[in-house]
């Protein structure tokens, strides 16, 4: 019983933290249909935003809370000037481009940033622990917690009902809806098209860079993180269904219980059981869990 | 369909590759080395633009050149052969018989789902390596050096040689399957695959058939890293970012002629070691940066360098 | 009389690029510098707690040779009068880009010697290669015991013992000081090094403190996870109360950070056997009462230790680096060390400066006094390091602002290592016959 409620507690904080790094990718291909490469630099970026500043306010001297507000300045921060600059840079001269040489060139977006990142923050880890310790622990069924990690189920909650208000209770939602389902149409209708990109793509990387900042805390910022975490986005995204929201939620639950029982029963299937299900899942529903079905068109 | 001598690009890869095996000899180890990692690479960029003139792009093809690479590893520590021919064989038969399996499921995928399951694919490869201390886990294995028929050469000139003339022969199957009915098959699909379709043609069975080729030619590709590198590690032969890399030389070398892919290898691998030289920690960002510049102002890739100059002189000639 | 003139030049040049390509086996005149590769990560979560301060070790011993200026007895000028060159490269970035490096050091920049190398994983894999090449390679750091175990190399040397000494160590400061723990389960990375350390760490338990009751998920996490909260949760659930680990690099402190905030170390007792660097990384944070070692009589653990060599050596790399020397920095400068005590006695042996051979014959078996304590190659045919162990606890000293390691014991090499061509998990299996403790 006490493993069950471990499990359960480990694979919903996991989830969490995986649903808040990729409901930002989810989103960007709903819209631009754009398989994003970049996204695990948007999450990177953001982990040592938060955890320089986070060191370095707290070694002025600022009061430990102050690294909640860093976090969030930091997400916003890296999704508004990396996210803007790739889409007006980059992407906005690919749109009439193939598929693939748009998911290579947010490859190559990608290789740039992780060494930019190294030659900005320098090779050694960061830990901005602060913001955990301040939160302490709590004891659940026999294991101690850090309060912090729970925090993160609560703000992917948040997450996730802010977006669900945007896109189904707000103009914002129907303009884009339109966008998503025919780019032509939403032009036809006068549309800014082009605006509604660079708003779409600018909050998926701030989503992407707010995963990184919110996870910071809990981990050794160190170069590379970005790698696993955009294999993983992916496996989420297309486990739930590449652009819908409530999929995301699905699949970042999946992955991260399948995932934290995998530790605790058969730690050596850890990696594996997530790209068994992810496989498993295009080869039933290659749409995913919840992607509407759609016509072949000729 | 012209006679295998009349064809231009086999002439050209038969003279390329003989050369390049005699200029082995009078180069130096490193560059030796440098080449025989590119024109690896190549043989598995040679399968992705197999499968891209089907219209099909594998996010995943690190699946099979990790798995021919661990399976000349594995050979050696199961049943300790270091012999050539059957480390080859036995990476492109794991390769393909992989490939064959997983083609009943892949050749009803295309576009980005065709990518997403590759992707798949290759990583769960990828989470039972990583975990499994048999299987060498993050450490890999060693491959040590590869024996010819009993003789192991003392410098790696002649493996070279050797790298030369399956690469040559690699080509030239290419060459000769794209030029047949089925390989021109494989165009339709990629243009209009319904019409294909619709014609009576069996599409999904070419694409099988293109994709169990591919399959062997990056485990092949595999192969013959472990042999010249001397080690196989899960990190740098079957993660994603390896399948991202092999995508990378495609579309930089272009799918234009089946050379061009051994020609963009190399240059990929001279690329690598001299950013790597010059500045340890900005090599992802001048690669990065190549792939970028790649796509905007030579969407064709490196081969349309050489087409464009050879097609004026012939004109010229006409 | 021009063309005859090119044709001299000529010729002298074939016979100079000939002098060249035979000039390992040659004969060899004296040599003013020589060029050596120095491995050590320099960038990822390696590079801040093991690979920057080893680089450094190696560069202040190598730069006070090079001007003669290291305490006696090792106070000549050079490596055999010939000043070292070093070439410094990044280990991150996986085995395959290793091996693709070390061809690079030996044939496109032509080092003479190779030293260094943390990760037990590029150790192995880099070893065979180097055999391939001839190339006399230093291994500093790696722990695996299964290089000289599984291998029989001519060029490859470890001035560090490996990982069967430490487990041993550690089960022994067990015994001695928490004889009746109840169990034990561990958490180490899987790879060799992990998987090296805890299978000799369960074999030595189980012939020291056999009523300690072994754990059935000890946990393997991926090297340089970063992110250790399920594997937590896993390790509180567990009864075991003694945890073992041989994390190292930047995995030992986010362990210990995310772990603490959990509380972690109030109910467990944490073994770390080579955690070292992070007392001081992280300081007051970092949990008293920690089980510490350093895999030898360097870092921490010797410290306070006087004699000239260590003096100079920790006051040196203060005043340099403004900060202690580590465990790394001492087991880089040992290597080098190493490489200057068996150049130096080849010239002494062979009159003139020593061709490679001469430098690996006047190594092998080698016994040098180092900056805190002794080194003697007795395993491997003469070519695999042993010394002492020693483990203590963990303190933050208030007063002081420093951390501190109290209770320290030192097990000599007679005790923790199987005699020379005995493998060691057999020699543990077997109930360490012939150890003398």
């Amino acid at each position: 019983m006490q493993t069950i409620v471990a499990v359960l507690i480990d694979g919903l904080s996991y989830s969490s933290y995986l649903f808040i790094v990729s409901v930002g990718l989810t989103i960007i291909f709903g819209v631009m249909k754009i398989l994003n490469v970049a996204h695990g630099s948007f999450y990177a970026w953001g982990a040592y935003a938060a955890a320089y500043f986070i060191g370095l306010f707290h070694g002025m001297g600022f009061p430990h809370w102050f690294g909640f507000v860093l976090i969030a300045v930091s997400a916003v921060a890296v999704g508004a000037i990396i996210g803007l600059a790739i889409e007006r840079i980059i992407l906005r001269k690919m749109y009439e481009h193939e598929e693939v040489h748009i998911l290579l060139a947010t490859f190559g977006v990608f290789l740039i940033l992780e060494d930019v990142i190294l030659l900005v923050f320098g090779v050694n880890p960061y830990f901005a622990y602060q913001p955990m310790a301040l939160l302490g622990s709590v004891k659940i069924a026999g294991v101690t917690r850090d309060v912090y990690s729970l925090t993160l189920i609560g703000l992917a909650i948040v997450i996730a009902l802010a977006c669900w208000l945007c896109l189904a209770r707000s103009k914002w939602g129907k303009i884009l809806k339109v966008v998503i389902f025919d780019r032509e149409i939403g032009l036809a209708m006068g549309i800014n098209v082009n605006a509604v990109y660079v708003y779409t793509f600018v909050a998926g990387a701030m989503l992407g860079a707010l995963g990184g900042a919110a996870i910071a805390p809990t981990l050794s910022v160190s170069p590379g993180i970005g790698i696993d975490v955009i294999v993983l986005s992916f496996a989420v995204v297309v486990i739930g269904g590449m652009g819908s929201i409530a999929g995301a939620i699905i699949g970042a639950l999946m992955v991260g219980l399948l995932r934290a029982t995998a530790v605790h029963f058969v730690p050596e299937l850890e990696l594996f059981v997530i790209f068994a299900v992810m496989a498993a899942v295009l080869m039933v529903r290659p749409e995913g869990l919840f992607a509407p079905a759609r016509a072949r068109r000729i | 369909m012209r006679s295998l001598t009349g064809d231009r690009t086999v002439r050209g890869v038969l003279i390329g590759f003989t050369l390049l095996a005699i200029a082995g000899f009078f180069l130096p180890a490193w560059i030796v080395n440098n080449v025989m990692f590119g024109l690896a690479r190549g043989l598995a960029v040679l399968g992705l633009l197999v499968l891209l003139r089907t219209g099909l792009v594998s996010f995943g093809h690190a699946l099979y050149f990790g798995l021919g690479a661990y399976s000349v590893a594995l050979l050696e520590q199961l049943a300790g052969v270091t012999e050539l021919v059957p480390r080859l064989a036995g990476a492109v038969v794991v390769a393909g018989g992989l490939g064959w399996i997983l083609g009943f499921v892949l050749r009803r995928y295309r576009g980005i789902f065709f990518a997403m399951l590759s992707l798949a694919f290759s990583m769960a490869l990828y989470g039972i390596l990583v975990k499994t201390e048999s299987l060498g886990s993050t450490d890999g294995f060693s491959v040590s050096p590869t024996v010819l028929f009993g003789w192991s050469p003392e410098t790696r000139h002649v493996f070279l040689a050797m790298v030369a003339a399956v690469c040559a022969f690699a080509a030239i199957v290419v060459q000769v399957y794209l030029a047949s009915a089925l390989g021109h098959l494989t165009t339709a699909v990629r243009d209009n695959e319904i019409r294909v379709e619709y014609l009576g043609y069996p599409v999904a069975r070419s694409i099988h058939t293109t994709y169990v080729l591919s399959a062997m030619l990056a485990g092949a590709a595999g192969g013959i890293m472990a042999m010249a590198l001397g080690q196989v590690d899960p990190d740098s032969m079957v993660n994603w970012t390896v399948s991202g890399e092999l995508v990378f030389i495609t579309i930089m070398a272009g799918a234009g002629n089946v050379a061009a892919p051994f020609i963009g290898g190399v240059v990929f691998e001279f690329i690598r070691t001299y950013a790597f030289e010059l500045a340890p920690h900005a090599w992802q960002l001048i690669v990065g940066a190549t792939l970028l510049a790649i796509i905007f102002f030579l969407p064709n890739g490196l081969w349309s360098l050489i087409e464009k100059p050879w097609k004026k002189l012939e004109k010229r000639r006409d | 009389m021009h063309s005859m003139f090119n044709r001299v030049h000529r010729l002298a040049l074939g016979l100079g690029v000939l002098a060249t390509a035979l000039g390992p086996y040659g004969a060899v005149t004296a040599k003013d510098s020589i060029d050596v590769g120095v491995v050590a990560f320099l960038s990822g979560p390696a590079a801040g707690p093991f690979g920057v301060p080893g680089k450094n070790g190696a560069e202040l011993v190598i730069d006070a040779i090079n001007a003669g200026t290291l305490p006696a007895p090792y106070d000549t000028a050079g490596f055999a009068g010939a000043t070292l060159n070093p070439i410094h490269i990044d280990e991150s970035g996986g085995n395959a880009k290793q091996v693709a490096e070390y061809r690079n050091l030996v044939e496109k920049q032509g080092v003479d010697a190779v030293i260094g190398y943390i990760s037990s994983g590029t150790c192995l894999a880099v070893t065979p290669v180097a055999e391939e090449l001839k190339k006399l390679t230093i291994l500093s750091v790696c722990g695996t015991p299964r290089i000289f175990e599984d291998g029989d190399w001519t060029h490859i040397f470890r001035t560090q013992a490996h990982a069967v000494g430490d487990s041993i160590a550690a089960a022994l400061y067990v015994r001695d000081n928490f004889g009746d723990v109840a169990g034990y389960t561990g958490i180490n990375q899987n790879y060799a090094w992990g998987q090296d350390s805890w299978k000799s760490f369960s074999l030595a338990m189980g012939h020291f403190v056999p009523k300690a009751e072994v754990s059935s998920t000890p946990q393997f996490p991926k090297i340089f996870a970063g992110q250790y909260g399920t594997e937590i949760s896993t390790l509180a659930l567990d009864d075991a109360e003694l945890v073992h680990s041989s994390f190292w690099d930047g995995d030992i402190e986010a362990f210990v950070v995310q772990a603490k905030v959990r509380g972690f170390f109030d109910n467990k007792q944490f073994l770390s056997t080579v955690g070292a660097s992070a007392i001081d990384s992280l300081g007051s944070e970092f949990p008293d009462g920690t089980i510490i070692g350093t895999r030898g009589e360097i870092g921490i653990l010797v410290r306070e230790k006087s004699g000239p060599l260590n003096t100079w050596f920790v006051n040196a790399y203060r005043e340099r680096y403004g900060a202690w020397p580590l465990g790394p920095s001492y087991q880089y400068a040992q290597a080098v060390l190493a490489l200057k005590i068996a150049m130096d006695k080849a010239a002494r042996d062979h009159g003139g400066f020593p061709t490679q051979d001469q430098v690996i014959a006047a190594m092998k078996g080698l016994s040098f006094e180092t900056f805190a304590g002794r080194i003697e190659l007795a395993l491997g045919n003469g070519h695999q390091a042993v010394h002492p162990v020693g483990y203590g606890i963990t303190r933050w000293n208030d007063e002081t602002g420093e951390p501190e390691v109290t209770n320290i014991t030192f097990y000599p090499s007679k005790c923790i290592y199987p005699p020379a061509g005995k493998p060691s998990l057999d020699w543990l299996a077997e109930g360490m016959p012939g150890s003398d403790c």
